[in-house]
């Protein structure tokens, strides 16, 4: 006999009161109690959307009209508070930064026990439990500020957790991780999967790196409605992924190229059980069939970095003695563990900081008695969070400004910017106010603010942080496109794997303050003690290719070769 | 960067670090108080005398708090030239009689001994509870505020406000310094190269974004908190709120009887000024 689901919704239809169609449509859908579900999906595609449903923030918090019905552990939504359901499911938002409300981490983990009036004793018994289960218990004094995102995400996680609440719901739970950091936090939610009897709804668009540990299902929507919900398994043999809008596992990626038929693989959804007759010849065949082509030279430096020495405190240097060679039309990630000085990098070559000594050279001039504002006129820097850059109310204004502060002739910043818009694909939206814009096209707003400058290298924080695959290849292809035809070189700091491997022609990795390797992506990716030192995780490819005897490095440079050809 | 909040709190294990944090607020707040009302020179003396000897069993580095120390005497004395420029004559309507010390009973800018003692108390006033207020934030673990302020009647949710503050300070300073490099990269001029109506400008530039970016914030932290039952019940418990001891009781007891000696001598004098000059 089945067990009755946990989480049931019939007919489900919701529209909120500021939208004119509703966000989700007839959704059908059953959770079974101990399933570890992964729902999926594209921006706008009501994922975000369910999960609220879920938590109760929909409808205190943003009030709609709801119709069919809805249930979780037996619960009405539609008539439960956002406290009642609480005790029901906990919620692990996105950004662990901003929802860590406490001063210090057991404060935050207790947070939700005080309000439920609980004793002190109680709090402390409930504290020290989960502190051991999560790790927390030597961080359990410290503020947010000290800690890093892997552990502030361990810190969200028990502060739900405390309420012994039976389903645990994750909003993006990768979003703000690097990649190791990412594939802990995945390990350890399937361990509290089974240690703590749990359900388990994960939101995410990153599939591959959720189904690094086993997942019972996956949901995919679609403009509010779900269009697969089945075994990861079958779906990834479908090859649904791309259709829906859906970055596929590289690994299934590299089989299809190989032309392995899919029909004929079992474990499609974890690689390391991944049985396909004679997969191992095939691959080899594949790879002897490709001929790596002699990547494109850039031999014309641009930025030379010499001996860079920097430290707030110079017993202890967050640069040390870093000599590096940017050259002209090149397209650099630049990657690393969080805290390892990249910002402290970019700071230094715009000229926020100034090094303690070493030599910066641009175009063969030093840098160094250059002020911020003349260095702003060959290198643009661009923050992650394009809502911190954007400083003017219409997008003409915003990327104007940087040319009027100039002193620059109007009818030139007009001629100038009306130039950048077309370039950015913004041309049509040029009277628009920038509130009105989605997040992907305020970035290339904050983007075109600063090509209308005309620097010569662009430095670019995270350009693809929460984009889904949509916009993250109109972005890339946006920034390919600025690189090859005005030959402006481009440095992306990333954390993301698939990013670096797929645009990028050259890694630096840093690490303790200095370049731990200086190489192809595929190299660096290849290599076990750098992805170790710096945080970085194997791509599924490098362990397609450990599995049958092909070097990992030329198969990964092979596979990267065949997929921007095909673009 | 850290503990850049207030005036750093620090575990000095001392006896007032010791006390809970709502002995020390409703002491503090107390002493105020009574301060406030009284110009009883003997007593204000009294109290100020007190609250150094305190002061000095906090072990509170001068150097700490040398900065806020000097802003407030600054800030008194310039109080204290402008009472006697608005009103050089208040300490004669008050006391009833008039030494003068300069000048004619005709100026209007006189100076007479009831004017200087009148300020004399109005100093005294200002600076005794200064090393009060120091003594209940350096010795008061931050994470306790909140909780003292709950218990001694205001509501938690205000109450919590202030651990939210305390909390996102260093997030908030954070967002201003990044945002401020943007906006210096596209030119805007903030070093000290550039005339000051421009750096102004310049830091006008940087609220917008930051004033967005704050809300932003606002909006996920109370769907965070009202995930996890802010504002349930009436009332909540906190995990960091310290149980009265002896010595809290012993402490109360000693500021009440303070106090009651100050409410006492309101009786004595007729009134909240003592008159030397009868």
């Amino acid at each position: 006999m089945m067990t009755a689901p946990i989480i049931s919704f019939k007919d489900f239809s919701f529209q909120y009161n500021s939208q004119t169609e509703p966000t989700l449509q007839h959704l059908n859908l059953a959770i079974y109690p101990g399933e570890k579900v992964l729902i999926a999906g594209p921006s706008g595609s009501g994922k975000s959307t369910l999960g609220r449903c879920l938590n109760g923030l929909i409808p205190q918090s943003y009030q709609g009209t709801m119709t069919g019905s809805a249930t979780v552990n037996g619960h009405d939504i539609s008539a439960s508070s956002i406290f009642e359901l609480s005790m029901d499911i906990g919620t692990v938002l996105q950004d662990p930064d901003s929802q860590f409300v406490g001063l210090t981490v057991v404060e935050d983990m207790a947070f939700s026990l005080e309000n439920d009036q609980q004793t002190q004793p109680d709090m402390q018994a409930a504290t020290t439990k989960w502190a051991q289960t999560l790790d927390l218990t030597d961080l359990l004094t410290h503020r947010p500020q000290e800690l890093s995102g892997g552990q502030k995400q361990r810190v969200s996680m028990a502060g739900v957790l405390i309420d012994n609440s039976k389903i645990l719901l994750f909003d993006e739970p990768l979003a703000s991780l690097d990649p190791a950091s990412g594939k802990a936090s995945m390990a350890l939610i399937d361990q509290l999967t089974h240690d703590e009897d749990l359900t388990v709804v994960i939101i995410e668009h990153r599939i591959e790196d959720v189904l690094q540990q086993p997942i019972d299902r996956l949901i995919v929507m679609q403009d509010g409605a779900i269009v697969a919900n089945d075994k990861p398994e079958a779906i990834l043999r479908a090859s649904l992924m791309a259709q829906l809008g859906l970055r596929e596992p590289l690994y299934l990626s590299a089989l299809k190229l190989a032309g392995v038929d899919l029909a004929d693989c079992t474990h499609l959804d974890r690689l390391a059980d991944l049985a396909v007759p004679n997969l191992t010849a095939t691959l080899q065949q594949w790879t002897a069939g490709v001929d790596l082509k002699v990547p494109q030279v850039h031999a014309d430096p641009l930025l030379e970095i010499d001996q860079l020495n920097f430290g707030y405190d110079p017993q202890r240097p967050i640069i040390h003695n870093l000599s590096v060679t940017l050259n002209r039309g090149e397209m650099i990630s630049l990657v690393g563990q969080n805290g390892t000085g990249k910002s402290t990098l970019s700071n230094l070559i715009t000229g926020f900081l100034t090094p303690q000594s070493g030599k910066l050279l641009f175009n063969g001039q030093s840098l160094l008695d250059q002020s911020v504002k003349e260095r702003a006129d060959q290198i643009g820097y661009i923050l992650q969070d394009p809502n911190q850059m954007i400083s003017k109310t219409l997008i003409f204004d915003e990327v104007a400004a940087g040319l009027t502060l100039r002193g620059v002739d109007p009818d030139e910043i007009e001629q100038r910017v009306l130039a950048t818009l077309k370039v950015c694909g913004l041309y049509e939206f040029r009277h628009w106010p920038i509130s009105a814009l989605s997040f992907g096209q305020k970035k290339r707003v904050t983007i075109a603010a600063i090509l209308v400058l005309q620097p010569a290298m662009i430095i670019l924080d995270e350009p693809t942080a929460g984009q889904d695959l949509q916009h993250y290849t109109e972005m890339m292809t946006f920034l390919t496109k600025i690189n090859r035809e005005q030959g402006i070189t481009i440095m992306l700091i990333t954390h993301d794997m698939h990013l670096m491997l797929e645009y990028t022609d050259r890694t630096i990795v840093l690490g303790n303050g200095t370049i731990l390797m200086d190489a192809s992506p595929a190299d660096v990716l290849t290599n076990d003690a750098i992805i170790d030192q710096a945080s970085l995780a194997k791509t599924s490819l490098y362990e397609l290719a450990e599995q049958h005897q092909l070097n990992p490095t030329e198969f990964v440079a092979k596979f990267v070769q065949a997929e921007r050809e095909a673009r | 960067m850290q503990n850049q909040l207030l005036i750093g709190y620090d575990n000095r294990h001392t006896f007032l670090n010791r006390l809970s944090g709502s002995t020390k607020l409703l002491c503090f707040v107390g002493l105020s108080i009574i301060g406030m009302m009284t110009y009883d020179t003997r007593y204000l003396i009294g109290v100020m005398v007190f609250s150094l000897i305190i002061f000095h069993f906090s072990k509170i580095n001068y150097r700490d708090i040398k900065f806020v120390v000097n802003v407030i005497i600054g800030f008194s004395v310039l109080n204290l030239v402008m009472v006697y420029v608005f009103a050089p004559h208040y300490g004669v309507t008050i006391y009833g009689t008039e030494h003068l010390l300069l000048g004619s009973s005709q100026h209007y800018f006189n100076l007479t001994t009831e004017q200087l003692f009148y300020e004399f108390n109005l100093l005294l006033k200002y600076t005794f509870a200064v090393p009060l207020a120091l003594i209940f934030l350096m010795t008061t673990n931050p994470s306790e505020f909140a909780a003292s302020l709950n218990k001694i009647g205001i509501s938690y949710r205000i109450s919590y406000s202030v651990a939210i503050a305390l909390r996102y300070i260093p997030d908030v300073q954070n967002d201003y310094r990044t945002i401020s490099l943007a906006q210096q990269a596209r030119g805007f001029e903030m070093s000290k190269k550039a005339p000051f109506m421009t750096r102004v400008r310049g830091s006008i530039q940087i609220l917008l974004p930051l004033i967005f970016s704050s809300l932003d914030r606002i909006e996920v932290i109370s769907q965070a908190m009202e995930l996890r039952r802010f504002g349930k019940g009436k009332k909540r418990t906190w995990y960091m709120a310290q149980k009265f001891k002896s010595n809290d009781y012993l402490a109360l007891l000693c500021v009440l009887v303070i106090i009651l000696i100050g409410i006492g001598l309101f009786k004595v004098n007729g009134g909240r000024f003592w008159n030397p000059f009868n």
